[in-house]
């Protein structure tokens, strides 16, 4: 529909004016298009301070003292420049235990989601058998349920089942989705059959096939679901609150949280918590801006609502 | 294209070892997530109907059967676990009532600027507006509990402007309340003061959100209209700027142009915006977590932490579940009624499955719209991350489209 009135629109009057529009249309720009450029600029600049602010203020405060960045909160030049907060950091709290369960995770977490989720996308786009539908269906269900409302339910099987207070409870789980076996179907779907076939003909089994042919082929929706689980599984709260409660087990979000919860006696230790926030929040912001082009093209990212 | 060719001129031989494939290869996905999502489910359903205390199994022989005597706790008896519910209702809603209009706003904002095509350091701009979303919820709270605190850089940039800030993520206030005191009402009326739905008084309900509320509001839309923005920009780069121009020359000025020709035609990605936002802003958990819960007096309190709370802090595991429950139908609800819109008005879209909208994406990527990919997209907004990400990925390597603008 949309698109239909779209192209109606752009004939019927870009044609006509075609020819005698486009020479001139730089030399249009001039006043009136300028000022309003202009004021663009200045709200994208005004708006950008106050998206980009807050994390250049967090750095600059993780490296003050305590009272510095309690008495000078907009300040981005610390007093005295200290790495207190980083030191308690490594030294009075667990943090490289939290660092290296989240590494474990989610890197695990990736793999798996890689492998399962394209091996499943795989047959549901291509190969054919009883009950494909029905498998499909199936996740598309799934599809609907809120994540927050497994908190319950998840805590109730890991006990069940004893994985409860394990790395494999926390990782399992996470292990595949139905939303990246969605995208492997939508993708494996969009691309022509005939080179598998070609390996068919050679007599390569269907395993053979997917993963020498076919997966090689698909690298960018593979690279788009690892950014996607890293992210996800990195960020990832709510499942590491209900699958286990060793503090072994903590995770860079449930420690922080713990940190900003007091637990460990560091109540209003602001440097610290920001030191925290900081470091947790490279590993994410470099995958972000190494892929960025990808990342902002394609996806909507992790929503916080 | 693909589904239909492949099998279809295969020999029987091929065709079963395909077929036992096509099982093995779904298998492991099949199994996590019915053994970790499907099951589970089933089995919170039957604790939201039982007694079970959270000592041992839920399913041991000593756990009963209890109807929706769970489900009355918190909707229809009279008592605090009702108020409780009540009061978390209401919070939600008014965070739904704010935080879903403002993002979409800011978002369209963002997105419209972003997209002139004369701009230079675009790229710059929408890594700033989307950063936010990329990183942890837990390391954005610490963040704005430095900078919303008493003494904090917001109150002080209030300072500038000899305004006294309030202390913004303890202060349990309702800010419609609060304006109401300003003008000398500090008490409710009569009419009001008596009863309301849930337990809750119809002054309490009306209370607007609380201070500490207001700055989640805050914080959603700091760290969710970046994403948003990129469903716009999506949006706005299928229209393409040849219509912008064409009702420019048509002697529209820009402010009438973008009301009377460019949201309209944004108008499914709007739909979209706007049931995901309201989707998502229901399942408000993680944030509130990571402040404590219980904090500025339960004003913050949502029903997913309510579920929660119920459960894992006062074992009260059946009501919990069926706190759990309630928002489930509720997101489901919601979801489906923005799946079969979508449908009506997007014949390619998702609702008869993916197949349809995988070709005409692969097809033609100038047809290809967010909003298909969205609207098959569950609740879960990882999830939902993912499939968007997928979709235009194809548009990205399809065609240069985005490349030449920027």
């Amino acid at each position: 529909m949309t698109d239909l009135s779209t192209r109606s629109v752009v004939t019927g009057d870009g044609g006509r004016d075609a020819a005698s529009a486009r020479p001139t249309r730089r030399r249009r720009i001039s006043p009136k298009a300028r000022a309003g450029l202009w004021t663009s600029y200045l709200i994208l600049i005004g708006l950008a301070l106050i998206y980009i602010y807050p994390f250049i203020l967090s750095i600059a405060a993780s490296f003050k003292t305590d009272a510095d960045a309690t008495q000078n909160p907009l300040s981005l030049v610390p007093e005295t420049v200290t790495f207190a907060a980083y030191e308690r950091l490594f030294t009075g709290v667990p943090f490289t235990l939290w660092f290296g369960n989240s590494v474990l995770v989610a890197v695990v977490v990736t793999l798996g989601r890689v492998f399962f989720d394209s091996l499943a996308g795989y047959a549901l786009s291509r190969l054919k058998f009883r009950g494909r539908s029905m498998v499909f269906v199936f996740f598309i269900g799934v599809l609907a349920v809120p994540g927050v409302v497994l908190l319950i339910p998840r805590f109730l099987i890991l006990q069940q089942v004893g994985l409860y207070d394990t790395y494999a409870g926390m990782i399992i789980p996470l292990l595949s989705t139905a939303a990246g076996v969605f995208i492997m179907k939508q993708f494996f779907d969009s691309i022509p059959v005939s080179i598998e076939e070609a390996a068919r003909i050679d007599g390569a089994g269907q395993f053979r096939t997917f993963w020498s042919v076919v997966l090689p082929m698909a690298r960018p929706a593979l690279v788009t679901l690892i950014i996607l689980s890293f992210q996800g599984s990195w960020n990832e709260l709510g499942h590491f609150i209900v699958s286990r409660q060793s503090p072994e087990l903590n995770t860079l979000t449930t420690g922080v949280a713990s940190l900003v919860s007091g637990q460990l006696g560091s109540g209003n230790q602001f440097p610290l918590q920001l030191a925290a926030a900081v470091l947790m929040t490279i590993p994410v912001a470099v995958l972000f801006f190494i892929f960025q082009r990808r990342i902002m093209n394609t996806t909507a990212g992790a929503e916080k609502g | 294209m693909t589904g239909t060719a492949s099998g279809s001129r295969r020999g029987g031989g091929i065709r079963r070892g395909e077929a036992r494939a096509g099982w093995l290869f779904v298998t492991p996905a099949v199994a996590i997530v019915g053994v970790f999502l499907a099951i589970p489910i089933l089995l919170a359903l039957w604790v939201s109907f039982s007694d079970w205390n959270g000592f041992r199994s839920p399913l041991n022989p000593n756990v009963n059967f209890v109807g929706l005597d769970n489900y009355a706790a918190i909707t229809t008896d009279t008592g605090l676990d009702q108020r409780n519910f009540g009061r978390a209702v209401r919070n939600n809603l008014w965070y739904v009532v704010f935080v879903v209009p403002l993002q979409t706003i800011v978002a369209l904002l963002l997105a419209v600027q972003v997209n002139r095509a004369v701009l230079r350091g675009r790229g710059f701009f929408r890594t700033a507006f989307y950063f936010p979303s990329v990183t942890s919820t837990v390391a954005i709270v610490v963040v704005f509990q430095f900078l919303f605190t008493a003494s904090g850089a917001v109150n002080a940039v209030l300072g500038f402007f000899g305004i006294n800030g309030p202390n913004w993520f303890n202060d349990p206030s309702g800010v419609f309340h609060n304006i109401l005191a300003a003008v000398g009402v500090t008490s409710a009326p009569a009419a009001l003061a008596e009863s309301g739905p849930l337990g809750v008084t119809w002054w309490e309900w009306l209370a607007g959100p609380s201070v500490a509320m207001s700055s989640l509001i805050i914080l959603a839309i700091f760290t969710t209209s970046g994403t948003f923005m990129l469903l716009f920009l999506a949006g706005l780069q299928n229209i393409g700027a040849e219509v912008d121009e064409a009702a420019r020359m048509d002697g529209a000025g820009p402010v009438r142009t973008f009301f009377s020709v460019t949201l309209p035609m944004l108008r499914p990605t709007l739909f979209t915006v706007l049931t995901l936002g309201l989707i998502g802003s229901w399942q408000v958990f993680d944030q509130i977590y990571v402040l404590g819960g219980s904090t500025a007096g339960g004003t913050i309190t949502t029903p997913a932490f309510l579920a929660y709370q119920t459960s894992f802090d006062d074992l009260k595991w059946g009501q919990g579940a069926a706190i759990a429950f309630i928002l489930f139908v509720f997101i489901i609800l919601l979801t489906l009624f923005q799946r079969w819109v979508l449908r009506e008005r997007d014949p390619k879209g998702m609702g008869r499955g993916g197949r349809r909208a995988g070709r005409g994406g692969a097809a033609d990527p100038r047809r290809h719209e967010p909003d298909a990919a969205s609207a098959a997209v569950g609740a879960d907004p990882a999830d939902r991350a993912l499939l968007t990400g997928a979709d235009a990925r194809e548009d990205g390597d399809a065609g240069p489209r985005d490349g030449s603008r920027s």
